[in-house]
């Protein structure tokens, strides 16, 4: 019999204190002898988890919507239905040997109540129940409310087993016929959010339940920020150019590209308008895509004030403007569209090798660069919540689709598969 | 007073014109752009407005009397010559060579027929990063205007707008698609009725 990893679940105990901290929210802190996360085998294997079968008619929808939200989060390996741990009839024991002989670390036990679900997590190697909650399901069975609410079973049981919570219950905007749509993260529910035929560049509020976008009209382009039912205002009427918005980490203004004879350079405006306020100095260069570090204080950007495109970053006044990324000598350079990770530690963005876009990302504590794709072109990177996972739209299936990487892997999985899609945004976690 | 002086402006420019007409000259460039400044306070923007209407009736006196109306033929030709795209090279909002020519075409057009309003929307291919293309496409627009204004087309009887690659011409993905893409277009928004044909 192996010997639990120890130092795994101090570790995660320990970053799960740091984080809260870090974000200055509260949480429970454990009471002594009360473990975070789940025991399993030697560092950098994954615990391997298996989710019972559910009773009732809803069964199989939220037995197989939690496989695949823990399996879409890296961090688990999802057994197949078919693994032969015998179902413990009612309130019955898990077989805890045969589980541990199965290569199991965790048993996710879901129990169908009266509105809701209870959710239990088996800790194999210690024997025992783990963790355990009553979660609502509202809305009709399968619905999007339905669906979300069962998103977020999967992102308590993936904070309960790594320490780290998952992504499930969020979506991500983009543009398809020139639309905004939504979509939720596991590629359902997709509802177009704009009825404009020129929309483009959503980027969600930090409460994620607002987008900003940028329409092309005929005379001009203009600002406007919608509601997630498709309600919308302009913030910035069509004169010149006014492009690739995004809110502050606070949620009060917006930054954007606003362009006219002299060049587009980035502007923030109130999200309640008013005057805005300029804050790149291009001197007549090109500026466009900014987004922020999350204390708001530090902005990347693409401009092409040397010449071509490049990424900089900057301070949010856009003083001290610097490259983003040395370059190899002698290399054209073509590299834009920033995003600015949630925990602040990276950006992602694209650089042009070969004719084609690829993803990079590269960390601000050593300025390294990763490359992240390589297959057909991949471009408008963006982070997911957890500052893990990206959306980026490749065209690795044909046309232009939206696909998740996890950037720590390289894993890849198509999020959408009709028409085309791009310029993706991820929203904040909708269940925190 | 302000009648008095409009009319006195148009029998000088008619004075003019008739000698226009004995010995040909080649149009000077017509300021009409109004400072910023004189637009700073409602007396100031009226008079402003006044000197426009002045300059713009003798521009067009002027005109007149040196075009004829264009037969319906010559209206199509003219318009094709208004609406020729001018194409870019890559990356870049500056003037080929080709440019040039198809740009100084619609100089004595935009000239003679003083009342057309153009919308040039500058456009790009699809290579670059969809964001960053509408600052370029913005550029080749205004490189555009700037062009034809600097060679006396007033910048107001001409609007810019950026496509990027959101409105291809070509929808291909290869080097003659590309070619194609990298360009401004020329929409004429009024003053296309009527168009009269520049003098030789």
């Amino acid at each position: 019999m192996s010997i639990p990893n120890r130092s795994i679940v101090l570790r995660v105990a320990l970053r799960t204190v740091f984080m809260a901290l870090a974000a200055g929210t509260t949480v429970a802190i454990a009471q002594p002898g009360v473990r975070l996360g789940l025991i399993y085998g030697e560092g950098g294997k994954r615990p391997g988890i298996f989710v019972l079968p559910v009773a009732g008619p809803l069964g199989d929808s939220l037995r197989t919507i939690v496989m695949r939200d823990l399996d879409f989060g890296d961090r688990v390996t999802v057994l197949p239905k078919t693994t032969a741990l015998p179902t413990p009839s009612g309130a019955g024991p898990i077989d805890f040997a045969a589980a541990a002989r199965l290569g199991i670390n965790g048993v996710v036990q879901l129990v169908p109540v009266a509105g809701g679900a209870s959710v239990v997590l088996y800790d194999v190697a210690a024997k025992q129940v783990l963790q355990r909650r009553v979660l609502a399901l509202p809305g009709a069975a399968n619905s999007a409310t339905w669906r979300l609410a069962t998103h977020g079973i999967s992102d308590l049981c993936e904070e309960w087993i790594s320490g780290e919570r998952g992504i499930a219950a969020s979506r991500l905007a983009y543009v398809a016929d020139g639309r905004i749509w939504l979509i939720d993260s596991d590629g359902a529910n997709a509802t177009p959010l704009t009825s404009s035929t020129r929309a483009l560049s959503p980027g969600f509020h930090p409460s994620g339940q607002s987008v900003v976008y940028a329409a092309l009209e005929p005379a001009g382009s203009a600002i406007y920020v919608t509601d997630l039912r498709g309600a919308s205002r302009r913030v910035v009427p069509p004169s010149g150019l006014n492009i690739s918005p995004t809110f502050t980490p606070n949620g009060t203004a917006i930054a954007y590209a606003h362009g006219d004879d002299f060049g587009t350079e980035l502007y923030r405006v109130s999200v309640d308008g008013g005057a805005p306020q300029r804050i790149s100095i291009g001197r007549g260069s090109d500026n466009t895509s900014p987004t922020f570090s999350p204390d708001g204080r530090r902005i990347a950007f693409t401009s092409g004030r040397s010449g071509q495109p490049d990424v900089y970053i900057a301070d949010d006044d856009g003083t001290n403007a610097d490259v983003l990324a040395a370059l190899s000598s002698g290399a054209q350079v073509y590299r834009s569209s920033p995003d600015w990770s949630p925990d602040g530690r990276a950006i992602v963005f694209q650089s042009q090798l070969g004719g084609r876009f690829q993803v990079m990302v590269i960390s601000l504590r050593d300025r390294v660069v990763k490359q992240l794709t390589t297959e057909a072109s991949n471009e408008d990177p963006a982070w997911a919540p957890d500052a893990r996972h990206i959306v980026v739209s490749s065209t690795r299936s044909g046309v232009r689709q939206l696909w998740v990487i996890d950037t720590e892997t390289g894993r890849a999985r198509q999020v959408t598969s009709s028409g085309s899609a791009r310029l993706a945004a991820w929203s904040p976690r909708v269940i925190r | 007073m302000n009648r008095r002086l409009v009319g006195a402006c148009l029998m000088m420019a008619a004075g003019a014109l008739a000698a226009c007409r004995k010995k040909p000259t080649p149009v000077a460039p017509v300021p009409l752009t109004p400072s910023a400044a004189a637009t700073t306070d409602d007396g100031a923007a009226a008079r402003a407005a006044r000197e426009r209407a002045v300059r713009d009736s003798l521009a067009r006196a002027r005109a007149d009397s040196l075009s004829r109306a264009a037969s319906a033929d010559e209206a199509a030709n003219l318009r094709a010559i208004l609406e020729a795209p001018v194409l870019f090279e890559y990356d870049a909002a500056d003037m080929t060579d080709a440019a040039r020519s198809t740009l100084d075409a619609k100089l004595p057009v935009l000239r003679t027929n003083v009342a057309l309003r153009i919308r040039i929307s500058g456009h790009t291919d699809s290579r670059g990063s969809d964001e960053y293309n509408l600052a370029l496409g913005l550029r080749r627009a205004a490189a555009t205007r700037k062009y034809l204004s600097d060679r006396g087309i007033a910048a107001g009887r001409l609007d810019i707008v950026s496509f990027g690659e959101e409105r291809p011409a070509s929808s291909g993905e290869d080097d003659g698609a590309f070619m194609k893409n990298r360009r401004a277009e020329f929409e004429i928004l009024s003053g296309g009725d009527a168009l009269r044909v520049p003098p030789r």
